[in-house]
């Protein structure tokens, strides 16, 4: 947005200038792995990056507009999100079983439902997940393959943005996954 | 100002007083008549006109003030608050500015309750009424009001957080006269472990509340409480559930409440048996005093028409969380002829609010809000001819919050032709800049018109391309003006200050990416004391004009922020820095720290220049 910016002449204001202003904002573009964990009713899902992979229309940038309260931002989200897509289902291989099974992605609200019902599915213990070590120290951990077709650890995107790029589930033998981990 | 030690003590009557010696006439009233007299003041503005009078009847007044409201939680003390009422037994404070709606204030910014609350239990024992605004109210403050005030009747949170489960436990377990539950707008994404547990809390021989409303708190709850406990309060006037509760649910809730005038429904998601359609539609028609619906979650045209019934006395129907489509909107307005305040969602478009004019010619107020608000290319949504259609068909129209994509000069031009009568306009074209997109101007001549023909206007929201003509214009005609929201409009500081100098009534600016800087910031020293706070946030403005302001008018509080506010001080070296955001409000000279300490209290000043009572 152009402002009729107003500086003073023999100082290079704009290099070094404290646009650290407001909340939420820089914390995406220094740190946007950290803080896409977080609720996606933030403004961080439209990063730059992720514009590719969402509907063709980017969505605004700008923090806090249209002056949209969060509370009504998170519910409208929610219902769009039910309405706009009718079953996601993906395949779910796990390794050392004899077949696969299919899963709807809708059916979940976020990555806590999700794992529970691989676990129920599969018999087998996934753990907890955590940014630095990922599923590190469990039997299992879940993967998926991406738009890209790249192999990734379920839990770094936001929920939304996960069902809506995940194309299969993996699980992998936790000792294989721990290389993934290190990444 | 001293406080009389003896308020109470009575005076020589008038005839008596004549003596040379007495510098200010004495109150033709006694004592005890002048404060039964004031005991009828409701209105805070006319309390504040009492207490200016003379020190007798400012005296007279704060003896017999019982509500206390607070538009700035930083303006004023509790010490001081403490000090000159001592009768309160209702309170209404308001806490963080309406940007952190947005969020555009750090999460750690402050407006905790507590302080409020320890001194509220030394003094007010007998304190019956909380009303907090945008406040962080932890478990331990709800555990505090739940047991140190033992008449407490009503709670009622909006927009406020930081609390959990276990608070309203305390609220339920220990509040015996607790007449009204009201929680709105709580953002659920901070609570990691919320669940519905403690409506078990209230006893089982609790029946007192008139209004209970957990719309917003997103957690199952225990159903056979719940509906034990509508059993048990007769009084139940404002019953508003949340999304948890079924379709099936709500029948029974119905059945046990068919006196509500208010009622949030839950989920209307469910898949009902024809026998449970049935019996939904008779409970919404025994509902014969229903005057607020609104919940609706997931509503889909099959299920609306059990709400028919019910509709007739309807005075405000909130869809705004229904994805409604304009012909379902229609058939449901048909049987609202008597709606006073609509909400919608703009999935109806402007063929929905056709139906609007020409279904409810009483409607005053309109929030029209985006289902999809961060999509700029589409084109779905409400256009200019909705709003003109609504202003066609609905006279009495004075309240509009408008989403839309595009807009005209003219068709705003011909809105208020319409509707003169706006008391509050909030225009919102969502694109930022936007011209009027017909004949590529700026939206200059729409608010032009809006300030021109609307003299009772007291709150304004503009968007679109703006120049400083728009301001000009405001500062010229919108006298009434109370509150006024800017973003990404004028041309320079000439806008602002237009705004300053037209608007004697201004108590809140908003302000943000607007290019006014420390000129236009300076130009408003005399005026932010009248006002209840301005806020700027990513404008031209640097840490010295806030220097100056700070040192020119000791009486005011002026907090920059850069996200760090820690770091403030240390930016001091560099002033000719840009501030991301300042918010400034008149007010004891607190320092308001990130972690809430206030210190320095100064007890010298005028009590009357810090309470903004409105």
């Amino acid at each position: 947005m152009e402002r009729a910016a107003v500086y003073d002449s023999d100082l290079n204001l704009k290099a070094t200038e404290l646009r650290l202003g407001l909340p939420g904002r820089d914390e995406s573009e220094k740190q946007s792995s950290r803080n896409n964990k977080r609720s996606s009713a933030e403004m961080e899902n439209s990063c730059d990056k992720d514009e590719q992979e969402s509907a063709p229309a980017p969505k605004a940038q700008v923090v806090g507009w249209p002056p949209v309260r969060s509370y009504r931002k998170n519910i409208l989200q929610h219902q769009k999100n039910e309405s706009d897509l009718s079953g996601i289902f993906v395949k779910v291989s796990m390794d050392g079983a004899p077949y696969l099974r299919k899963i709807d992605l809708k059916v979940y609200k976020n990555y806590q439902d999700l794992l529970k019902a691989l676990e129920n599915m599969f018999k087998c213990s996934i753990g907890v997940y955590s940014e630095r070590e990922g599923y590190n120290g469990s039997e299992f951990a879940p993967t998926y393959e991406d738009k890209d077709g790249d192999w990734m650890l379920v839990g770094d995107v936001p929920w939304d943005m996960f069902i809506t790029s995940c194309k299969r589930l993996r699980i992998m033998k936790g000792s294989e996954a721990k290389g993934l981990g290190c990444l | 100002m001293q406080t009389d030690p003896n308020p109470n003590k009575s005076k020589d009557s008038p005839t008596n007083s004549d003596s040379t010696e007495s510098t200010q006439s004495p109150s033709p009233f006694p004592d005890d008549v002048l404060g039964q007299v004031l005991s009828f003041l409701n209105s805070d503005k006319d309390r504040s006109s009492v207490s200016l009078v003379c020190k007798d009847w400012y005296n007279a007044e704060r003896w017999t003030r019982t509500k206390l409201f607070i538009g700035n939680c930083y303006s004023v003390s509790p010490q001081i608050v403490a000090t000159r009422f001592p009768k309160i037994t209702s309170v209404t404070l308001k806490g963080k500015p309406r940007f952190s709606d947005f969020n555009l204030v750090p999460q750690n910014w402050g407006a905790d309750v507590h302080y409020w609350l320890v001194m509220f239990a030394k003094v007010y024992p007998f304190l019956e009424e909380l009303r907090l605004k945008r406040m962080k109210v932890s478990d331990e403050s709800l555990e505090l009001l739940a047991t140190a005030f033992p008449g407490f009747r009503a709670l009622s949170l909006m927009s406020c957080d930081g609390f959990s489960t276990d608070g309203l436990k305390a609220i339920a377990t220990h509040c015996r006269n607790l007449t009204e539950l009201d929680i709105q707008d709580t953002d659920m994404s901070d609570i990691d472990d919320f669940n519905g547990g403690w409506l078990s809390c209230f006893p089982e021989n609790f029946g007192s509340l008139e209004v209970l409303n957990f719309a917003s708190l997103d957690s199952e709850v225990n159903f056979d409480a719940l509906e034990r406990l509508v059993s048990r309060c007769k009084s139940l006037r404002v019953l508003k559930v949340n999304k948890s509760i079924m379709l099936d649910q709500l029948q029974r809730l119905l059945l046990q409440a068919p006196q509500l005038m208010e009622l949030g429904t839950g989920s209307f998601q469910q898949e009902l048996l024809p026998g449970q359609f049935g019996d939904l539609e008779s409970a919404f028609s025994n509902c014969k005093n229903l005057q607020t619906l609104s919940g609706l979650w997931e509503v889909t045209s099959i299920y609306l028409p059990v709400l028919y019934a019910a509709c007739a006395s309807l005075t405000f129907l909130n869809l705004s969380y229904a994805a409604l489509r304009s012909v379902e909107f229609g058939s449901l307005l048909a049987h609202c002829p008597n709606l006073r305040r609509l909400w919608v969602l703009d999935t109806v478009e402007d063929k929905g609010l056709e139906a609007v004019g020409s279904s409810c010619p009483l409607l005053e107020e309109l929030r029209v809000f985006p289902a999809d608000p961060y999509d700029q290319h589409l084109h779905s949504g409400v256009t200019e001819s909705g709003f003109v259609a609504v202003s066609r068909g609905c006279s009495k129209l004075h309240y509009v919050l408008y989403f839309c994509r595009q807009m005209t000069n003219a068709a705003v031009a011909t809105i208020v032709q319409y509707c003169p009568n706006f008391t509050h306009f909030r225009l919102c074209i969502m694109n930022p800049g936007r011209p009027d997109y017909l004949t590529n101007e700026p939206m200059d001549e729409a608010f032009g018109a809006v300030v021109k023909t609307c003299s009772k206007l007291q709150r304004l929201s503009v968007s679109g391309l703006l120049t400083d003509l728009t301001f000009e214009y405001i500062g010229k005609y919108a006298k009434n003006l109370e509150t006024l929201s800017v973003a990404f409009a004028g041309s320079s500081d000439w806008g602002m200050q237009c705004v300053l100098e037209g608007c004697p009534k201004l108590r809140k600016l908003e302000i943000r990416d607007c290019p006014f800087g420390n000129a236009a910031l300076l130009s408003g020293l005399e005026k932010y004391e009248t006002m209840r706070s301005l806020w700027m946030s990513s404008c031209n403005v640097t840490i010295t004009a806030c220097q100056q302001l700070a040192r020119e008018m000791p009486r005011l509080n002026v907090e920059g922020q850069d996200g760090m506010p820690h770091l403030l001080f240390s930016l001091f070296d560099r002033q000719d820095l840009l501030l991301p955001s300042l918010m400034l409000w008149s007010g004891t000279r607190a320092v308001k720290m990130a972690g809430e300490k206030q210190s320095e209290l100064d007890h010298s000043f005028l009590l009357n220049e810090n309470m903004r009572n409105d």
